[in-house]
């Protein structure tokens, strides 16, 4: 073979080789990125029954309840706008809490509840993710906890 | 005072870096024979700084000085010894501090070490390295001040339970050794750019400093994906986490690198193509530190920070890309080389190395920043999980895998099928037998997945070791490079196979248990006998204990405990292992469950599990006997005029 052939020859095995790993990409990417949601965009209808996502908010004080005779978790996650009540059957991890961020990863079920198949675990207590960071509604926070302040004040 | 001293030591050290960065850099351009001198005495003077500094920084730590900010929001009194001093890198400001010492124990090998190496391209080198420094020291000082003072306080808020452990003691800083020792073919790179010249003899110095970096990112890797596995609880051990693809990325690129040296060396051939692949690892390396520093990206490894830091390091990360990439277009042409070789060939395998490899590295790229990019463009919050990754990575590894076997058998030049075709079909058919017979003996059911994973390991393993017995030469008169490839080689089909079995033979169930409970799993029965109260150092802890037997012989009593650390107030699940070479059983500990002593227990068996790190370590081991063949030890000038083969 001649110099130009073998260089014509590199460039067409360079080009498949790209051409391959573009397609295993592309399709790779749009069948497997989820999106992140929040309580707020799950009430808003934005999302189908069925269609894996996943939802992130604050873990309500008070609303984490255990089945003590199965796995079953049951918690509410909010932005202060909006809750979703969400399902889950396995372990939870180490730093969930109550009044803490959380992150989950699943579906969305006909009983308006959301049923995660994972819950996201971090390493430190007092990390919030930026995307949970932006979502809440700080100003109806506050307006809540005064409120709550007041009630207890009252009591 | 001591902090004083450390907080010094570090501007000085800083003052010293410019003037490494600039002098010698200067001298080697205006032929200044003195301001050339100078390169060396400020390596070493850097070095010592930079360890005056660490060394006040541990003191500080080791006598509990809670009037440091940073000791104060990593460390405790209580805290065992050992963990004292590696909480010096649990967190920011310290693993940063750690970052620069080892650029500046690099600079200082690299100085001492390199008596082969002409004084004028000893000066670029360890300039370049003193203008990383430059940067790094500066990014420390303004940002991240680990000796800041602050009031006296009682004691300190503890070091995150999560790294109070031997894993995390050692990870870091063998992780931290890894990228920044590809500085060092970054430095020489830049180096040869400047010079103008890149021959033989520069690939004989840069083949092994960026073998002995790549061993620790190997080992780094290996360590960090062990300790997540057995230390946060849930029995993973790859994520495809951000930060762990920020590892992986100038492991893939890397590893190119170490492979096209091969060529660059051997036949003067793809060395603009070298150039750019050392460039990439270390800008790789960088944006591992800048996705880990910034929290741009949502992360299980994200520690709460700050967004300033990352826009330094951004900036820097540009800086190193943009001034090398600018020189790199202005030198380029100067590297070309005229020899010559056949489509099949050494040279086209090693390319085809190197293509996927990239192509690897670009889409785990491309898969971690994706999120960043769509939010950027509006278009929504999106994440990109393993699926992804998986779907990528699996296919382009067997294409690697398959492409590894003749790549080694292939002679440089000119080959021919005809001349390999009983090794290949010898390397194949036992590759098949393999495959189908090994999961019919142990398997529970039939995968092709299992049988396209053991087939290419095994292809990789064999093609490897017909090589070296085509080598007809006893194991004792193999060259170091040899052992280099054969245990790398070999390594890489051990870690293909326990990556293979473990993904898909893994049984892995979330049970409720009461005590005298009995779940069985592939044969194993998991018996449990209750939780009690126990206490540690620092913390309280439950301690559960689970009695697994085989075929009613007990082979096995684990302690796992769910952990709360008093300091923090953080809960920790420390899971308890029974490790054999075949397989692991983990047992961790959930929540209580009512009031009759019933837990939810997490119960995993993972066959091969083990078979990822060994593999890992063989790579290791490959990596340090290539680092330290014959052929670099005591190079003489005169040796290294060896014209290259030519065709």
């Amino acid at each position: 073979m001649k110099a130009r052939q073998k260089r014509m020859l590199l460039v067409a095995i360079a080009v498949v080789a790209i051409g391959f790993a573009s397609v295993l990409i592309i399709n790779a990417l749009r069948s497997n990125a989820s999106y992140y949601l929040t309580p707020t965009k799950v009430a808003n209808g934005e999302v189908e029954v069925g269609q894996l996502f996943r939802l992130g908010g604050m873990v309500v004080d008070g609303s984490l309840k255990r089945d003590t005779k199965s796995m079953n978790v049951e918690f509410v996650l909010t932005d202060y706008t909006n809750n979703v009540t969400v399902h889950y059957d396995k372990i939870l991890p180490d730093l969930f809490k109550e009044k803490q961020s959380a992150v989950t990863r699943g579906k969305m079920k006909a009983d308006g509840h959301f049923y995660a198949e994972e819950v996201l675990a971090k390493h430190d207590p007092t990390y919030m993710p930026p995307e949970v960071k932006e979502s809440l509604n700080m100003d109806n926070k506050k307006k809540m906890d005064t409120e709550a302040a007041k009630k207890e004040v009252k009591e | 005072m001591i902090p004083e001293i450390g907080q010094f030591a570090l501007i000085i050290a800083l003052a010293v870096s410019i003037i490494l960065g600039v002098m010698p850099l200067w001298g080697s351009i205006n032929g200044n024979s003195q301001y050339i001198a100078v390169a060396k005495p400020a390596t070493y003077t850097q070095f010592a700084l930079m360890t005056v500094s660490l060394a006040c920084l541990v003191y500080a730590f080791v006598t509990d000085d809670f009037s440091v900010k940073y000791v104060t929001t990593t460390s405790n009194s209580a805290l065992p010894l050992l963990f004292k001093v590696s909480a010096v890198w649990g967190a920011h400001e310290g693993s940063l501090l750690l970052w620069g010492y080892i650029l500046s124990l690099w600079t200082f090998c690299v100085a001492i070490f390199s008596r082969s190496i002409p004084p004028l391209m000893l000066a670029r080198i360890l300039g370049v390295l003193g203008l990383v420094a430059v940067g790094f020291l500066l990014f420390l000082i303004i940002t991240s001040n680990p000796f800041d003072r602050i009031p006296m306080q009682l004691d300190g808020r503890d070091l995150n339970p999560l790294l109070q452990d031997i894993g995390l003691a050692i990870h870091p800083p063998t992780l931290y050794v890894g990228y920044v020792g590809f500085a060092v073919a970054y430095a020489f790179a830049v180096a040869a750019m400047i010079g103008g010249k890149l021959d033989v003899a520069w690939a004989r110095w840069a083949r092994p400093w960026t073998n002995i970096a790549w061993v620790f990112l190997t080992i780094g890797i290996a360590l960090g994906s062990w300790w997540a596995y057995y230390e946060l609880g849930w029995g993973g051990w790859w994520f495809w986490d951000p930060v762990e693809n920020a590892s992986l990325m100038p492991w893939l690129v890397g590893t190119a690198l170490m492979h096209s040296l091969v060529v660059t060396e051997k036949r003067g051939l793809f060395k603009a193509w070298t150039v750019l692949l050392a460039i990439g690892a270390f800008s790789l390396s960088l944006l591992g530190t800048f996705l880990v520093r910034s929290g741009v990206l949502t992360s299980v490894h994200s520690f709460a920070s700050d967004p300033e830091r990352g826009l330094f390091i951004l900036a820097f990360l540009m800086l190193v890309i943009g001034g090398s990439l600018t020189l790199f277009v202005v030198q380029a042409r100067k590297f070309e080389s005229s020899a010559k070789f056949e489509p099949f060939s050494k040279e086209t395998g090693l390319l085809a190395n190197n293509v996927i490899l990239v192509v690897m590295a670009s889409a785990v790229l491309l898969g971690t920043l994706f999120p960043l990019i769509t939010d950027a463009m509006g278009i929504g919050k999106i994440s990109v999980g393993p699926p992804y990754f998986n779907a990528v990575m699996v296919p382009l590894a067997v294409v690697l895998a398959i492409v590894m076997g003749f790549g080694l058998l292939l002679r440089w030049k000119k080959d021919s099928l005809g001349r390999l075709s009983t090794t290949v079909w010898t390397g194949l058919v036992v590759s098949l037998v393999i495959a189908v017979v090994l999961p019919l003996i142990f398997a529970p059911d039939f995968s092709s997945l299992v049988l396209m994973g053991l087939l290419i390991s095994s292809w990789v393993a064999f093609t490897t070791l017909l090589w070296v017995i085509r080598q007809k030469r006893s194991p004792f008169r193999l060259s170091g490079t040899s052992w280099g490839a054969l245990l790398g080689h070999i390594g890489l089909a051990v870690t293909f196979t326990g990556i293979t079995l473990v993904s898909i033979y893994t049984i892995e169930d979330d049970v409720r248990m009461e005590p005298g409970d009995v779940k069985t799993i592939q044969g194993y029965e998991f018996k449990f006998l209750g939780v009690k109260d126990a206490k540690g150092p620092n913390y309280m802890a439950h301690r559960g204990t689970i009695i697994i037997s085989e075929k009613n012989q007990v082979i096995a009593t684990l302690h796992p405990e769910k952990r709360s650390y008093l300091v923090q107030k953080m809960p920790m699940t420390e899971a308890g292992i029974d490790v054999t070479l075949f397989r692991d059983l983990f047992v961790a500990l959930g929540e209580p469950l009512g009031t009759e002593g019933a837990w939810s227990l997490r119960l995993q068996y993972k066959p091969f599990l083990r078979w990822i790190w060994l593999g890992a370590i063989l790579m290791g081991l490959g990596g340090l006997f290539a680092a330290f063949d014959r052929r670099y030890r005591g190079m003489r000038k005169s040796r290294l005029n060896i014209k290259p083969v030519t065709a």
